[in-house]
């Protein structure tokens, strides 16, 4: 089936229905560098609709020339998707469960639970001033999808645990859930580690008991 | 219809300019001084673009440099990009520098022009031969008296309100209007520079329509906002330095401005380095008093 194409600034973003369903629909964000094709092969049970996103620069959708990219405006890029669908529950991976999560404390009362799993581009980068080797030239696989610069500038983005803790009481306080986000990966980079101390953020859960949680709302 | 012009004492335009592309994205460049001149990079600050430096440039060129500067791109002459990064600028500077030499070369760097510039002596050191950061050295913002819960509504309210404008951007346009409605506009950012050189600012800065002007400046590009960044990092980045290091503070807050204060600055300043503190001028140092600050320039790269 051909993707709905949704409009973001200059990009096109390239959003999927995997499945047909009843009820509120399931919105799966991919890791860095993969793509909704990908994403659509994760089994999951959930009756609702299945959607699948192509961030900027990844799968179906536009990629920019010259980088600029940050997890914020993959934030925006879901936030589009959402608005196509309405409420819904959103599951990342890797890269993706970060975008996820910052989605669920910007839009509490829309994403009815996030789901974090592993994935390429969990991590993100130092949470700390370094010193990055600035590269400068990507060669031939410039305007290539993946956008070989979103593969260097959301590998390496900080993501201080200051920063990251707000968006969670953000989710908690918006939401009107008990537990908006669940942690259903086995890596816990910094930023995870401190949002699994928060209040309203479950842990040590699977993935289908996260989503037979978020599915009971 | 008649291109309406504005002089300004002083003021003189690039003795040269031309497009540059950084891995695809069309920066506009310019130059001021002879091209035999050993160089000289001008980098200017956010929402600004380099026309700014219309004054101050020809001083530095009087001095014997090859002054060059560039609008960031979304910014003055350069294009308007899908994306906009703190990284990708530094990219573009890079692309940009590397275009006119290949070797180390004095950076002279206004408000974030001269954070992003610590970033690049930083990561490479091997590019830049002396620094001057006029007040682009950004310390621990000092949070306003808000409890808690409000500032978490306010960021709240931030983040909303940016996803919204997100839905809309493609969309986006500059509000035109006359020349001195312009400089109007820009007067409640730079308070303290004169109407007559916002209006000059507004024939080179501005692109003149069948409505109006309209500043050039990406209408998808947002003042302030939130993310990850913590300005103390730029101090990090600071006190690492190796290279000469001349650092111009000015004791006035204004709206572009960081709010940095000397006794914050100080501490960072790296071993190679010095801070001077002018009293009684704003955020735009070189613009306020280009003689004064180009020749404690000149002195300092001499």
């Amino acid at each position: 089936m051909s993707p709905v194409m949704l409009q973001h600034n200059q990009i096109s973003l390239a959003l999927h229905q995997i499945r047909e369903g009843k009820g509120r629909a399931l919105l799966l964000l991919h890791g860095l560098g993969d793509s909704a094709e990908q994403m659509s092969k994760l089994e999951v049970k959930w009756n609702g609709p299945v959607w699948a996103l192509d961030f900027t620069g990844h799968g179906q959708s536009t990629v920019p020339r010259g980088g600029g990219y940050s997890c914020e405006i993959l934030m925006a890029d879901a936030d589009i998707a959402l608005r196509h669908l309405g409420e819904a529950t959103v599951l990342g991976r890797g890269l993706g469960a970060y975008i996820a999560f910052l989605l669920s404390g910007a839009r509490p009362t829309l994403v009815r639970g996030a789901i974090l799993l592993d994935g390429p581009g969990l991590a993100g980068g130092s949470i700390h001033a370094t010193s990055n080797t600035e590269i400068n030239d990507v060669g031939e696989r410039a305007g290539i999808a993946p956008d070989p610069w979103a593969l260097i500038e959301l590998s390496r983005d900080a993501r201080p645990p200051t920063y990251t803790t707000t968006f969670a009481r953000l989710a908690t306080n918006g939401s009107g859930i008990d537990e908006p986000i669940a942690i259903a990966c086995k890596v816990t980079p910094p930023w995870v580690e401190a949002i699994a101390a928060e209040p309203g953020v479950i842990t040590d859960i699977s993935l289908q008991d996260a989503l037979d949680m978020y599915a009971a709302l | 219809m008649i291109p309406e012009t504005r002089t300004y004492p002083g003021a003189r335009r690039p003795d040269r300019n031309y497009r540059h592309h950084a891995d695809g994205v069309e920066i506009a460049v310019y130059e001021w001084g002879a091209e035999s001149d050993p160089v000289l990079f001008l980098v200017h600050g956010g929402s600004d673009f380099a026309g700014t430096f219309d004054v101050f440039a020809p001083l530095l060129a009087a001095g014997g440099w090859r002054v060059v500067a560039w609008d960031h791109r979304g910014h003055g002459d350069s294009a308007h990009a899908a994306l906009y990064g703190w990284d990708a600028d530094i990219r573009d500077a890079l692309s940009v520098m590397s275009s006119v030499t290949r070797s180390a070369a004095p950076v002279v760097a206004h408000s974030k022009g001269g954070a992003l510039m610590m970033q690049l002596a930083d990561s490479c050191p091997y590019r830049i031969s002396a620094m001057v950061n006029i007040d682009g050295m950004p310390s621990k913002r000092r949070m306003p008296d808000v409890p808690d819960h409000d500032q978490s509504r306010l960021l709240a309210d931030s983040i909303g309100s940016w996803l919204d404008f997100r839905h809309v951007a493609h969309d986006s346009f500059r509000k035109p209007g006359t020349l001195e409605e312009l400089a109007q506009r820009r007067g409640k950012m730079n308070p303290r520079l004169s109407i007559e050189w916002l209006e000059y600012l507004v024939t080179v800065g501005a692109q003149q329509g069948a409505d109006g002007w309209r500043w050039k400046l990406d209408p998808t590009m947002r003042f302030g906002g939130f993310g990850p960044w913590r300005p103390e990092w730029a101090s990090l980045r600071m006190a690492a330095l190796t290279v000469p290091f001349l650092g111009l503070l000015g004791t006035i807050d204004e709206p572009m401005g960081w709010g940095a204060r000397a006794r914050d600055v100080l501490p960072w300043i790296p071993a190679s380095g010095r801070l001077e503190v002018l009293k009684d001028i704003g955020h735009f140092i070189h613009i306020e008093e280009p003689e004064l600050v180009s020749t404690m320039i000149l002195e300092f790269l001499s």
